[in-house]
């Protein structure tokens, strides 16, 4: 199939407009995505037409909206080729994914002692929840350390994993380096020696094509946001066997089977981890983002995205003076990059008015700073409606911008 | 000339420059002018930590007015910083207690001043504001 960007990008009307007199080119994919007609529609829908709420009342109006949402776990179910649909779990976020598991599974298998192995290029969303178990637990954090080129020292995994380690939390895909980890490869290791596996994958599902039960991943979440569906929903996957295992992470409705003031016993998954009404309208909003990443396509989305990261790699390396941070062989469409001793936020700020929208800052990865010893990067991150000649503005904003600071 | 009247003469250098660019240029020959602080001044205590950049401030009171220096590890900031003490250095702790520091807000330039996240340039704003405050509560209490 060829790409159509120009149907894609009249999804996006919010794309056409100018800012600050200029053409907005937007660039900070990774930490959000704009939204297309077609999910301002889906919520737009749900509103208008049957609005009530799930899996409680027998009424139309309730039994149709649980019908919409129990659609979309479906669809989520497929889109990552779950094994079953209660395998999937709706949250607000990746970050509440991960704080649930390390709540739960640290509830259930953590002692004093444990230790729980986490990646070096961590968003703070995978290292705090950890830690704050940890802390609980009397458990210890051990760290997977990155290279110079912004990759996992993945060779050191046999000698981190001991009688001891309990879990290990990755990351898919690096938010600030845009490295593309080999987590089939991490989670083979692992589970040689029976240690369960979380992924961190909200920069993954939107970019390339993500199989769990080809990678065999225990735990796997993302973020609807990140990938044009709307804020506040989130997908915390966890195979069947280790969700049935842990306690519940939150109580309220929903997660009960039945309650009296002595005890209460619990619904099945995915419920019993869904407590409280969820976020309805976006979940239902979401099915419609999923279903235009699968009408263009992952293959067709990667492909294209790569050929971004090349051009603009190319064009940026260019520049003098200009050291860009992750230079792994396996990239997302994530550019980390410094010129000079210029500060990340002068930049960022100059390309702002010159309507670029860009991330500078530590990206909630302190300690992947800490590695490179910088107090932060400018992050360039594409998506599916991005093109070459907004590359190109980019970079005639950011020659422009290094003139003005040099 | 008040702290107003300082306000109003910044208000109006930048009103010469029509383009974003050449505003964020002059901000940048002003933080580039603007001394740096002794590296010894460059304190923990005198950090003013920001997500984005960092910003030091250091206060003295001299004769009853209150000298400031600061810096900024990114120049725009470093910029803001330069008016900033330009507005409040030599001024009494009252004058700077009583009166409102608008001139960033009405430059357009607020977007530098947002509560998280930011630069540390609001955290300085306010840190001249406590300053000045506790300063004029020691001298009245102190003049009872």
């Amino acid at each position: 199939m060829s790409y159509d960007i120009q149907k894609i990008r009249s999804w996006f009307p919010v794309l056409s407009q100018q800012v600050f007199n200029k053409p907005l080119v937007y660039f900070d994919n990774a930490a959000s995505t704009q939204k297309p007609v077609q999910v301002l529609n889906a919520l737009q829908k749900l509103h208008n037409e049957f609005y009530g709420n799930i899996h409680r009342a027998a009424h139309y109006m309730a039994d149709k909206t649980t019908l919409e949402f129990e659609a979309v776990r479906d669809k989520v179910k497929d889109f990552i080729n779950a094994g079953s649909r209660e395998e999937i779990i709706f949250t607000k976020g990746t970050t509440e994914s991960a704080n649930l598991v390390a709540a739960s599974y640290g509830e259930q298998f953590l002692t004093r002692g444990s230790e729980i192995i986490v990646s070096e290029m961590e968003h703070h969303s995978n290292i705090v929840p950890w830690q704050l178990v940890a802390l609980n637990k009397g458990a210890k954090i051990v760290k997977l350390p990155v290279s110079e080129s912004g990759e996992l020292q993945t060779g050191l995994l046999p000698e981190l994993i001991n009688s001891k380690t309990r879990l290990i939390s990755v990351t898919h895909v690096s938010n600030v380096l845009g490295t593309i980890n080999p987590i089939k490869q991490i989670i083979e290791t692992a589970h040689v020696r029976n240690i369960p596996v979380f992924i961190d994958g909200a920069q993954a599902v939107q970019h390339i094509p993500v199989d769990v039960q080809e990678l065999d991943a225990d735990f796997y979440a993302f973020s609807a946001h990140k990938m044009y569906g709307p804020n506040g929903v989130g997908v915390l996957y966890g195979k069947k066997k280790w969700l049935e295992q842990l306690p519940p992470y939150q109580g309220g409705g929903e997660m009960i089977s039945e309650v009296t003031f002595e005890k209460t016993t619990f619904s099945e998954i995915p419920f019993k981890f869904e407590a409280g009404t969820p976020n309805i309208t976006g979940v239902a909003a979401f099915g419609a983002a999923i279903d235009l990443l699968q009408e263009i396509g992952l293959d067709n989305i990667s492909a294209w995205e790569h050929d971004l990261l090349e051009y603009a790699t190319s064009r940026l390396k260019g520049i003098n003076g200009l050291k860009i941070f992750g230079e792994a062989p396996k990239k997302s469409g994530v550019i980390s990059f410094l010129i000079d001793e210029i500060h990340p936020f002068d930049i960022g700020a100059l390309l702002d008015k010159m309507g670029v929208a860009v991330r500078t800052g530590h990206h909630c990865a302190d300690p992947l700073m800490k590695f490179y010893n910088i107090p932060g990067t400018i992050r360039a991150s594409f998506g599916i409606y991005n093109t070459k000649d907004e590359i190109d503005l980019f970079m005639d904003s950011l020659k422009r911008a290094k003139e003005l600071l040099n | 000339m008040t702290i107003e009247d300082v306000q109003q003469e910044i208000i109006e250098e930048f009103s010469v420059y029509e383009d974003w660019m050449d505003k964020y240029g002059y901000l940048i020959d002003l933080g580039n002018q603007l001394e740096d602080l002794d590296p010894k001044e460059k304190t923990d205590q005198n950090l003013i930590k920001g997500c984005q950049s960092r910003v030091w401030l250091v206060a003295e009171k001299n004769n009853g007015k209150l000298q400031f220096k600061g810096e900024s590890d990114a120049v725009i900031v470093k910029g803001l910083v330069a008016l900033l003490l330009r507005v409040v250095s030599d001024r009494t702790p009252k004058e700077i207690a009583e009166n409102e520091l608008h001139f960033i807000d009405d430059l357009g330039l607020k977007q530098h001043l947002s509560p998280t996240r930011a630069n540390g340039l609001l955290a300085m704003v306010k840190q001249i504001k406590l300053y000045a405050v506790a300063y004029n509560r020691l001298e009245t209490e102190g003049g009872k």
